[in-house]
């Protein structure tokens, strides 16, 4: 796994907390129409964290992850991510910031012209300082380590769902994010493929001592978590440990 | 930036986007194909009779042609006083001169005894006229009178002269109520105002045209010294001269014809918008395929803008897929433009080619076509929003 060993400019800077979220609040609409989604949330995930978010639908987890993620706006309180405010961050600023946070969602979301291998080059190719055959033999390693070696040049359209999955993991990790976000990863997979591909995700995140928040609605993989929070109407109920 | 577009690091996602969506790829090129054909074939027409309108007076053998100021194209050529041309060998740099008459008179097919207009060049035999040097030794026999020489590029309505001629019969026919005697054939071709052209002496010219007055001719050739500057001597001409004569370099005699076509006719007006119909076509169907194809890859642009993607890459994406499609779309339409240019030769005479120019112009009008619908389409790509696609 040498291609794989964490690299040296990721290490060190604010390993205390890599996220940090005081009173966040969060609405969607406007006027008569404006519908409180987050209250007053406090989370942080430390560095190398699994951290399991549940709760019912329509709670709020899909908005937090969305913040946390830079993909969205915060209209009040303070998130911080690797230690950078993300309040009033601009496109651009939450542009770059998107590059060190992986991300898995619930469909797959792999580009459907590109082979397995190329939508884990995606991934790669955000990282900079590598040529692009030392991108590509990442990329090749990486389905290596998910277990797909041998449908590098399969199109996502040949892949069966938790392969599609697994290569979304791929595609996450290789970007080298320092946090990862999933958002029910497992939906569209049966609990025994369900069950792998999370274990999987939480054994390589490990590796790489990237920190991982999960929403999820299963409860048969709820023990990989280091923590389990839960979620209600917007609220975050104390974390059970 | 620029070096990382060329040395092609990282996925081609535009190319791909492209090939693995093989229907849609067929019909965008199709289009572009499809409006680059029509473009090579209008501006190609639109050249073609205008480099048409001027087949005889590339011929000539001149440095500065003079004409009547009241001449407005080689269709109506007014006569001036022969005088005038004698006059300009008053000048040290004038070689030598050669008066012709041009008109267009009425040939009757020896075969259907139908008439149709003609032009016919009235010179001295012993004088230059075209820089092609087979002609002298043919013009020998003009001296006999009511001899002419037949251009065997006219077209075939006015009969199998040339045929006739080559298996050895006598061609004899009537222009303007005169027998006149196929003597030899030239090879000149037919242009805009004249479907087919003659030769004949001065005598035998004025004999069909008994009305021409005396000393008066429609052309004037100026021959100069090897390398004298004809600028020069048409300014010279033009002080020395009276206004009853226009003195133009043989380059002026060429663009005032063409710019008759172009500017007193609607011919050049007519294939442009032609072209223009192509192109607008063509963009349609171009912006209907990148929009399209933008709207249905609007979730993976934003799983990408998700990961860290700019905007502006993706965009770029878009670009590059345009000029991929301008590339490809071109390659086709310039080999069918060759064809049809070929076809169009073969069938009408007319001298169409594909010249760099055109070419260029088409390659840079796709690439317009293509730019601009990315760049409308582009729009779309905008509306990805990443915080839609958990």
């Amino acid at each position: 796994m040498t291609v794989l060993s964490y690299p040296a400019q990721y290490q060190g800077a604010d390993v205390v907390s890599t996220v940090k979220i005081e009173n966040l609040s969060h609405w969607y609409g406007r006027g008569s129409m404006r519908r409180q989604v987050l209250q007053s949330v406090d989370l942080q995930i430390a560095a190398g964290e699994v951290v399991l978010l549940t709760g019912p639908s329509g709670c709020g987890k899909t908005t937090l992850l969305s913040l946390i993620g830079a993909l969205r706006q915060v209209q009040q309180g303070d998130v911080r991510v690797f230690g950078q405010q993300l309040q009033g961050a601009g496109r651009g600023q939450r542009q770059l910031l998107r590059r060190r946070i992986g991300m898995i969602f619930q469909g797959h979301n792999l580009l459907r012209c590109l082979t397995a291998e190329q939508n884990v080059q995606m991934g790669a190719d955000l990282l900079e300082g590598f040529s692009y055959r030392g991108r590509r033999d990442q990329a090749r390693e990486w389905l290596r380590a998910v277990g797909l070696e041998d449908h590098l040049s399969k199109l996502p359209q040949d892949l069966s769902g938790g392969q599609k999955q697994r290569v979304a993991i791929a595609r996450a990790l290789a970007a080298r994010p320092q946090l990862l976000l999933a958002d029910e990863p497992t939906a569209a997979l049966d609990s025994g493929t369900g069950r792998e591909v999370v274990e999987l995700l939480k054994r390589l995140a490990r590796e790489q001592a990237c920190s991982v928040l999960m929403v999820t609605h299963d409860p048969r993989i709820l023990d990989v978590a280091d923590r389990l929070v839960k979620m209600e109407d917007g609220r975050l109920l104390q974390a059970i440990e | 930036m620029i070096g990382r577009f060329l040395s092609g690091r990282g996925i081609p996602l535009a190319s791909l986007m492209l090939v693995r969506q093989p229907v849609r790829l067929a019909v965008a090129l199709a289009g572009i194909s499809f409006a680059g054909i029509l473009m090579f074939m209008q501006l190609g027409f639109r050249d073609g009779l205008f480099d048409a309108s001027v087949t005889v007076h590339r011929l000539f053998d001149a440095d500065i042609v003079l004409i009547s100021p009241r001449s407005t194209s080689s269709v109506s050529m007014a006569g001036f006083p022969r005088r005038r041309l004698v006059q300009t060998m008053a000048l040290p740099e004038v070689e030598g001169i050669t008066p012709v008459h041009w008109n267009l008179l009425l040939w009757r097919n020896p075969q259907t005894r139908g008439t149709r207009s003609i032009l016919a060049l009235g010179f001295e035999p012993g004088d230059p006229l075209f820089v092609d040097p087979t002609l002298a030794p043919k013009a020998q026999v003009l001296t006999q009178k009511g001899r002419v020489l037949f251009d065997e590029k006219s077209r075939p309505e006015f009969g199998p002269v040339a045929e006739w001629f080559r298996d050895g019969r006598i061609v004899e026919s009537e222009i303007s109520g005169k027998r006149v005697r196929v003597a030899g054939l030239i090879e000149l071709g037919s242009s805009f105002g004249a479907d087919g052209n003659l030769l004949t002496s001065s005598e035998t010219f004025l004999e069909l045209l008994p009305n021409t007055p005396p000393g008066s001719i429609e052309v004037g050739l100026v021959r100069l010294q090897q390398g004298t500057d004809a600028e020069a001597v048409v300014e010279k001409l033009n002080a020395l001269l009276p206004e009853d004569v226009t003195v133009l370099t043989k380059q002026g005699f060429i663009d005032f014809e063409q710019n008759y076509w172009r500017t007193s006719t609607s011919i050049g007006f007519i294939f442009t918008l032609g072209a223009a119909m192509g192109f607008v076509v063509g963009c349609v169907i171009v912006y209907q395929v990148l929009y399209s194809d933008v709207s249905d890859h609007l979730p993976e642009y934003a799983t990408l803008m998700a990961m860290g993607y700019k905007l502006r890459t993706l965009l770029g994406v878009v670009v590059r897929e345009g000029l991929l499609l301008a590339l490809f779309g071109y390659l086709p339409a310039y080999a069918a433009g060759q064809g049809l240019y070929l076809l169009v030769r073969s069938a009408t005479a007319l001298p169409v080619a594909m010249d760099f120019s055109r070419a260029m112009t088409v390659f840079s009008m796709i690439l317009v076509m293509c730019m601009a619908s990315a760049g409308l389409a582009m729009r779309r790509l905008v509306d990805a929003d990443p915080a839609e696609i958990f």
